[in-house]
């Protein structure tokens, strides 16, 4: 029997659904771990990099703290913060999904921000808006679409980070896999299939629902001026 | 929530951050495991070069290409590395194989793309004078496309370099993980602190050596871009 049949019986089974530790146990804490995350990026995130667009500051740090995450390995993080006054289980598995969540929302909150015509802003000043109003009024508005893409690139990175949570035994649809691997191939190769097929389906719906929300609020084709 | 403190100050006292002594005692396994990275990170990205450049041409040759081969690149990056080497592994086995074509996948995405955005960067006039100057579909390739295209490759290439670092770790799921062998191992020995962080500080040096070597050779192969840049 070739994997992929081994993988469709598996997935099969109503007990592999239901179980305790049943895929959809699993799924639960996978979106649990993602959510908490995301939020928690989304709330550092953004406030700080619309801040430093604002201000027009620290655009170059942006950039090296971001290609800086890059080369830190997700493994690294997530087996180092347990080990820290933080301790085992949820917290640290989030604050380390965090981590790799914040420089995309940072970088297109920035982005957003420093892509508003000056023009337009020279106006609103013009008009007697203040500092804060100008954010508030006509930055942050314009700023939404960018805001929407740093979230898709953001939470498609979390929720593909959490399934390396598995290795750790931070919970989430990776420990499908991870357990099939524990089994061997021969008897677990199925299993280890199936949770491939989980945690690719669960990020391109993520993905897929994004794009969707960010095509919602992307600018209409710019109308050619009156 | 109690139990894991008292835990973590149970092995403190012994169980450091950083041990030049581990380093020290365990000189072979550490070599060993770099090795086993370096080898992987650089195989990985010279096959990667070899089949994206290609494959970006026939894209930029052949129009109706670049949309099919962009979407694929893009709904394959999507896929997370964990679930792209469990589709792997039960095809291909336990063996650095596996590791080697996963990690293949992702870094060729990023430099077809790169190599692409290249290509399509070369301005118009230029192809024109080129065509002007009586050179054929391959020799404008060779001798002005893809020079000119050189800058996008370079990025695509280093940011390849700098992730497969990084992704290389992830094959620790199937027992080859170079590096990353060395922070999950140190993790579920006892939670071995100073293993884990010279894995860790081994593998983000890697990646910046590796990112200034090619830096240095993107400055080589570029010299005009370096003589424009003392004009201006």
């Amino acid at each position: 029997m070739n994997p992929l049949e081994q993988a469709a019986r598996w997935l099969n089974d109503p007990l592999n659904w239901t179980n305790p530790d049943g895929i959809l146990a699993r799924l639960g804490e996978h979106l649990a771990l993602a959510g908490s995350a995301t939020a928690l990026a989304c709330a550092v995130g953004l406030p700080l990099g619309l801040w430093l667009g604002h201000r027009h500051r620290g655009g170059g740090a942006l950039v090296t703290a971001s290609n800086v995450t890059l080369a830190v390995p997700t493994l690294a993080l997530l087996t180092i913060l347990p080990l820290t006054p933080l301790g085992f289980g949820r917290p640290a598995v989030v604050l380390a999904l965090t981590v790799f969540g914040v420089p995309p929302l940072l970088a297109h909150a920035y982005t957003g921000v420093r892509e508003v015509d000056p023009q337009v802003r020279d106006a609103a000043r013009g008009m007697g808006l203040s500092g804060w109003q100008v954010f508030a009024r006509v930055e942050l508005p314009l700023a939404v679409p960018y805001l929407v893409g740093g979230l898709r690139t953001a939470a498609l990175q979390i929720v593909a980070t959490t399934a390396l949570a598995a290795l750790v035994g931070g919970g989430g649809l990776g420990q499908i896999i991870s357990a099939g691997f524990g089994l061997t191939i021969a008897a677990g190769g199925g299993q280890i299939l199936a949770g491939g097929l989980l945690v690719a389906a669960l990020a391109l719906l993520v993905e897929g629902g994004l794009a969707g929300a960010q095509r919602l609020v992307a600018p209409h084709r710019r109308r050619p001026a009156p | 929530m109690s139990l894991p403190v008292a835990g973590a100050a149970r092995v403190a006292p012994d169980n450091p951050w950083f041990s030049w002594r581990y380093a020290q005692d365990n000189a072979d396994a550490v070599l060993a495991a770099l090795r086993e990275h370096v080898g992987l990170t650089v195989t990985a990205v010279l096959v990667a070069a070899v089949v994206a450049v290609p494959l970006a041409v026939a894209a930029y040759w052949f129009r109706p290409l670049t949309g099919p081969i962009l979407a694929l690149a893009g709904v394959l990056y999507t896929v997370p590395s964990l679930a792209l080497f469990a589709f792997l592994g039960p095809y291909l086995g336990i063996r650095p194989r596996t590791v080697l074509v996963g990690l293949v996948i992702y870094a060729l995405l990023v430099l077809v793309r790169g190599t692409l955005v290249g290509l399509r960067a070369v301005p118009e006039h230029v192809r024109d004078a080129a065509r002007g100057l009586g050179y054929g579909r391959l020799a404008r390739l060779l001798r002005v496309e893809l020079p000119l295209a050189l800058p996008g490759i370079m990025t695509g290439l280093r940011l390849a370099t700098v992730s497969t670092v990084a992704l290389t770790t992830v094959g620790v799921l199937v027992g080859y993980g170079g590096l990353g062998q060395l922070i999950l191992g140190g993790f579920d020995n006892n939670f071995y602190r100073a293993q884990i962080m010279t894995g860790t500080v081994l593998c983000v040096a890697l990646a910046l050596v590796l990112d200034l070597l090619l830096a240095g050779l993107g400055h080589l192969v570029t010299p005009w871009l370096r003589r424009a840049g003392g004009l201006g």
